[in-house]
């Protein structure tokens, strides 16, 4: 069962009163060596959660860190196919929980039940599909439950009270909540509405919630990780992988400094 | 009725918007039904296609193009003579008057020929809106007269620098923009693409054009036509003229883009060489390789050059009612020369894809039969690019 490997995480966490740090990287970006790599070297800097981005050609939901890590994965001939293999590989090694974060037509391309067959044979414990609102996913939903995969949900600062309500509902493993009114992306100042939205999330929920998009710097994380069970950081990993020097040094020293902000806070 | 009220054409359509959009287009749907049965928006929108943008265009019958394919008489249905040059101005008066009764104040568009956007930077100055409009950098060079159009009409032109540069990027930038303004900016889509209820809309705002040809018809030939025929990117000016004849006896022809050939990988030709996924909000038609991965359109007129197409477009292909053809690149100049020659209207390079077929077509038939050419606009945005390839 491998929703089980998120719940259980959390579940951890939460005995030992700490926050999870869950860590997004582009799969395929500079490579997928470099990928399995970069998700060991993660792991053992205190990443709890490891999110992987599928390339997609069209991501409308990216800025421009994170669409120019899904060029340059594409441009390296990364498909759905060759991350699950690398994730069965990595599967030999870790019991690192591991979502993917893919746009809906790569997923439909590959076949909505092959797609959840494939996450469960490779062992993929969870799946967020930004550009598929709930009211779309029913499909997703099922078969996701059925192939034990967490379908993960993402709420937004517009949300409405009852949409987040069905949200919270239907979201599995936990929800995703989206810090502000944009598109990933390093931003200096968190929204001031940040600390409502997530009560108001918490309030109807029992599930963790995890809050991305725009966290780059350890003391933003810090504040977050007092507010809710999770803070997800994307595009400020990815920027120092597209410097190219030094990736994984870097990345890892990034990392530590982050899990310590967020485990300590 | 289509669409359900999931948005669905059959099985196409939906909304595949991320979560942060999905109040707004609720809150569109809800004012698009209330404009929709209020009269006083129903009369300012007719109020200004009518005073501002030069509405009911004209039925033209092409008598030298028709005496010189020798067949079926050809027809021009001439939003060519709008305000701004093409059909586009149709739906931005619509939505500019929506986006006021929503309360925005600023308006964003995306474009690919240029018309949509000079369309929006229009009403956009007519109704004293903020504007902005994304363009791919690789159509800003193709489509400078019309850049130009948008800067002095007072929009700010946003160059769009990612993947293909062309209008498929330009509506990613778009809508990443919407998710980023979402509450105060109202997105004026310029297909009868993107999540529901914008596919609706912009037919319904466009369905003018079928309605007018229609009574035209029925007044200048007796009969309605045998044939209508109109080119297809996103599909908004075919829809347009195509939906007040869905349920007559009328042969409804759509014409895509097939750049160099439909069997090269340059071509925009989504219903005829396409395969079914998800892009930019609705479930369609798209050009995708066997990764999902979207490929890059390309056809010689900015304004077809999209690898996704409107939804209802994919429902009335697969249900059977609209034929879909496609038009290279060398054969839309065919058209384009033609119509310059024999009846002095020089057309769009996206229309001349349709006039182009016609031709063709009117050759084959007899001459008590009659075919509909929606001349979606005129060539004066493609004077470089023709002079460069004649």
């Amino acid at each position: 069962m491998q929703v089980k490997r998120i719940d259980d995480k959390f579940k951890f966490l939460r005995s030992e009163g700490r926050k999870a740090f869950i860590a997004y990287v582009t799969a395929g970006d500079p490579d997928l060596a470099a990928t399995r790599a970069l998700a060991l070297g993660l792991e053992a800097s205190g990443v709890d959660i490891l999110e992987l981005g599928i390339p997609f050609s069209d991501p409308i939901a990216d800025g421009p860190t994170i669409q120019a890590a899904s060029y340059r994965a594409l441009a390296g001939k990364t498909t759905l196919k060759k991350i699950f293999a690398m994730v069965e590989d990595l599967r030999s090694v870790t019991d690192i929980p591991i979502i993917f974060m893919t746009y809906y037509n790569p997923v439909l391309r590959y076949g909505l039940k092959e797609f959840f067959v494939s996450c469960r044979k490779c062992g993929v414990d969870g799946v967020i599909v930004p550009d598929l609102p709930f009211e779309e996913a029913a499909d997703l939903t099922a078969l996701a439950k059925h192939y034990a995969v967490a379908a993960i949900f993402l709420a937004a600062p517009t949300s409405t009270p009852d949409r987040i309500k069905a949200i919270a509902k239907v979201s599995k493993g936990f929800i995703y909540y989206v810090s502000l009114t944009g598109v990933t992306g390093a931003r200096r100042e968190l929204p001031k509405d940040i600390s409502s939205k997530i009560k108001e999330i918490i309030s109807v929920t029992e599930k963790p919630v995890a809050v991305g998009f725009g966290v780059s710097q350890a003391k933003q994380a810090a504040q977050i990780a007092g507010l809710a069970d999770g803070v997800i950081v994307g595009s400020a990993i990815v920027k120092i992988i597209s410097e190219k020097k030094n990736i994984m040094p870097r990345v890892f020293r990034f990392a530590k400094s982050l899990a310590k902000a967020i485990h300590e806070a | 009725m289509l669409p359900d009220n999931r948005g669905y054409f059959g099985c196409f359509g939906g909304k595949f918007a991320p979560e942060t959009l999905m109040a707004a287009i609720y809150e569109l749907e809800r004012s698009y039904k209330g404009a929709k049965r209020s009269v006083s928006f129903k009369r300012e929108f007719e109020y200004y296609l009518r005073e501002y943008a030069g509405r009911p265009t004209g039925l033209y019958f092409a008598k030298r193009l028709t005496a010189k394919c020798r067949g079926a008489k050809i027809y021009l249905k001439r939003e060519d003579l709008l305000h701004t040059g093409a059909h586009k101005i149709n739906n931005t008066i619509g939505q500019a008057l929506l986006a006021i009764r929503m309360g925005k104040k600023k308006l964003i568009a995306e474009t690919g020929a240029g018309q949509h956007g000079v369309a929006t930077a229009t009403v956009a100055a007519l109704f004293g809106l903020e504007c902005e409009v994304f363009m791919g950098d690789e159509d800003i060079k193709r489509q400078a007269i019309n850049v130009f159009k948008m800067k002095i009409l007072g929009a700010k032109v946003t160059p769009v620098h990612s993947g293909s540069k062309t209008l498929k990027d330009a509506m990613n930038e778009a809508m990443r923009d919407w998710v980023t303004n979402v509450r105060t900016t109202y997105y004026v889509i310029g297909s009868v693409a993107g999540p529901h209820p914008y596919p609706m809309i912009v037919r319904d705002f466009q369905s003018i054009i079928g309605r007018e040809t229609r009574r035209q018809a029925l007044r200048k030939i007796g009969k309605l036509p045998d044939y209508i025929v109109a080119c297809v990117g996103g599909g908004s000016n075919a829809m347009g003229i195509f939906y007040a004849f869905l349920k007559d006896k009328v042969k409804l022809i759509g014409l895509e883009a097939a750049g160099l050939g439909i069997n090269t990988s340059h071509h925009a030709a989504t219903l005829c060489k396409g395969s079914i996924g998800v892009l930019h909000g609705s479930k369609s038609y798209i050009l995708q390789d066997g990764d999902g991965q979207i490929k890059i359109a390309h056809s010689i007129s900015a304004g077809l050059d999209y690898p996704g197409v409107g939804p209802e477009h994919a429902y009335l292909k697969d249900s059977g009612r609209v034929k879909y053809y496609a038009v290279k690149d060398k054969e839309a100049l065919e058209g384009f020369k033609i119509l310059t020659e024999t009846e002095g209207i020089i057309p769009a390079l996206e229309s001349s894809h349709a006039i182009y077929y016609a031709v063709k077509l009117a050759g084959r038939l007899s001459k008590d039969k009659t075919i509909v050419v929606c001349l979606s606009g005129r060539g004066d945005k493609d004077i470089d690019i023709v002079r460069g390839v004649i």
